[in-house]
């Protein structure tokens, strides 16, 4: 029959390797046999409290039990919300208002932090107390039956332009897809040894999470902190004979920017594949000189369309200045390059790139108006209903037909791996007292994102105040207050002045 | 140390350097603050950082890094 459930992984591989490692930390392992357990026990839990086709808010220190919490959600028919201490309070409790989750599993470190927010009648409960909760079996059995593939399994929050965060909602087929493809392309097994770096609370760790449940790989959670200390990064790869990686782009130039090759070298890594920036040549071939055998792998994808779905094999040789192409749409997935009027763009020429497929996800959470916005019928064709995802990515085709990603239609942009909205960042610091006006620009070259405004607040204290309401990655690194704010002839914000202010 | 307690207040102003001596342990450097850093420091005292160098026991302390810097300046 054919594959429905994301969790039919897990039920497959538990009794072909009970006892093989899962998912591990530098704290704990978890077998299959226990992440199985765990995943019935936190599902009869919910189940037993009626709390089924519901969302399920996980907030937990990264850590094995986690991505178990997780599973448990979906064992009820539920659908999990991952929520994360390094989120800014302000951002949480927009979600918590937008999502309304009858339950919130904490675990030590968070439970009192998660009372501190509005629950909007939720509750707050321990993991470790319902993760030895009885299993029942006969609920479990009927919840996985009632489950269509369309039913959704996780929300992850995105940037959203009005200062409100999108929760993308995306289903068990598109996982599902996901996983079938990235595993054929990356070439992922029994053997793999995946070394992750991506947050628990985006898309990204999509590529470790079910592949390892449906090949019994092993997943080890690599410790934060490395990625500040690139020989111990490295050593701890070879310690854990990782052998796969699939990291944003600035976790590997830390490692080759500060010449890491010369003190230590990766010994069992063979596939490594990045994504969500542009990865700078000269790094990527101090990686490819270091490692010669292994596979390298661009991909690209949008959060909308469930993780990645365009992909790069590195296996010619790259022009001094190329981009490395974003290549070609996974299996079941189609690119549209279109222009304005939603016509297909000439071959050479820039469009933007939109997405068709089982990949596209449902949609934003209790948000029809932004979901109606971007989640479009297919322009191409009027005949019957069909859902494609407009990324605001701009893209074009280049002689062999490979994909190669130009920009952000808009103003968005990329910073450090995540897909940031400079209006977003605008209306947190419209928001303050004191604060009358504010523009966020991006200096690409020097990778900072520079924020400009008028008002009383200095600016030491605007940026303590910032880190409040903002993501880590979103915060200026430059914060400029100006005595006049220059204006384009119809009254706009001058931006071409300002970016040459940034410049200076 | 003057010249290095200005840099990091530029990546966080609201932490107290010079008592704080766990830096990386307890996550208030991150990747990014230490890259900034680095190159920061090179600039400004002419000194080259090496992966050896990036440990933590290096970093995690204002007079940590200020201990290193003088190791390089010597050995430089």
């Amino acid at each position: 029959m054919r594959r429905k459930n994301v969790l039919s992984y897990l039920y497959e591989i538990v009794s072909r390797k009970p006892d093989k490692a899962a998912f591990a930390d530098d704290e704990i392992a978890l077998t299959f046999r226990q992440v199985f357990d765990l995943t019935r026990s936190v599902g009869s839990f919910l189940l037993d409290r009626g709390i089924t086709r519901r969302p399920v808010a996980v907030f937990m220190k990264k850590s094995p039990r986690e991505i178990a919490a997780f599973f448990g959600v979906i064992a009820a028919g539920s659908f999990y919300l991952p929520l994360d201490e390094e989120m800014p309070a302000g951002r949480i409790q927009l979600i918590l208002d937008n999502v309304r989750a009858p339950l919130v599993i904490c675990d030590e470190s968070t439970l009192e932090k998660a009372k501190e927010f509005d629950l909007r009648g939720g509750e707050a409960v321990l993991f470790s107390e319902i993760a030895c909760a009885p299993v029942n079996e006969s609920a479990l059995a009927k919840a996985y039956d009632a489950a269509l593939d369309i039913d959704p399994i996780y929300i992850v929050f995105t940037s959203g332009s009005t200062g409100l965060p999108k929760g993308v909602a995306a289903c068990h087929r598109s996982v599902i897809d996901y996983v079938e493809a990235l595993s054929d392309i990356l070439g992922f097994g029994e053997e793999t040894v995946f070394g992750n770096q991506s947050p628990l609370y985006f898309d990204a760790c999509l590529k470790e999470l079910y592949p390892t449940l449906k090949f019994g790989a092993t997943t080890y959670l690599v410790p934060k902190k490395l990625f500040s200390m690139p020989v111990k990064l490295v050593e701890f790869l070879n310690e854990h004979r990782v052998n796969t990686i699939c990291w944003v782009v600035s976790a590997l130039t830390m490692i080759s920017a500060f010449d890491t090759f010369s003190v230590v070298k990766p010994e069992t890594l063979k596939t490594v594949a990045f994504g969500s920036e542009v990865f700078p040549l000269k790094q990527f071939r101090i990686w490819r000189e270091a490692l010669p055998d292994a596979c390298f792998t661009n991909l690209y994808g949008p959060t909308e369309g469930t993780g990645m779905c365009c992909f790069f094999r590195v296996d010619r040789a790259l022009a001094d200045g190329e981009p490395i192409p974003i290549g070609r749409p996974f299996p079941n997935r189609e690119i549209l390059l279109l222009d304005e009027e939603g016509k297909p763009v000439a071959d050479g020429e820039t469009g933007e790139i939109f997405l068709r497929g089982n990949a596209v996800t449902l949609g934003y959470y209790n948000d029809p108006e932004r979901t109606a916005d971007a989640f479009v019928q297919n322009p191409l064709q009027k005949s019957y209903p069909e859902t494609v995802y407009r990324t605001g990515d701009l893209a074009y085709r280049n002689q062999y037909g490979e994909l190669v990603y130009v920009s952000r239609r808009d103003y968005q942009i990329k910073h450090m791996g995540h897909r940031i909205e400079l209006g977003e960042i605008e209306v947190n610091v419209n928001m303050l007292p004191g604060i009358k006006l504010s523009a966020a620009l991006y200096d690409g070259e020097r990778k900072k994102i520079v924020l400009f405004y008028l008002g009383d607040m200095d600016e030491k204290e605007l940026g303590a105040t910032l880190k409040t309401k903002l993501p880590r990655y979103m915060l200026p690194g430059r914060i400029v207050r100006l005595e006049n704010m220059p204006f384009t002839p119809n009254g706009k914000i001058d931006r071409v002045t300002l970016k040459k202010r940034c410049e200076a | 140390m003057e010249e290095l307690l200005e840099i990091l207040n530029g990546l966080h102003d609201d932490v107290d350097y010079e008592n704080e001596e766990h830096l990386i342990d307890n996550g208030i450097l991150d990747s990014l603050d230490i890259v900034t850093l680095i190159a920061e420091i090179s600039d400004r005292f002419g000194v080259t950082i090496t992966a050896r160098d990036i440990a933590p026991e290096n970093f995690n302390s204002a007079s940590a890094m200020a201990a290193l810097i003088r190791r390089l300046e010597e050995e430089g």
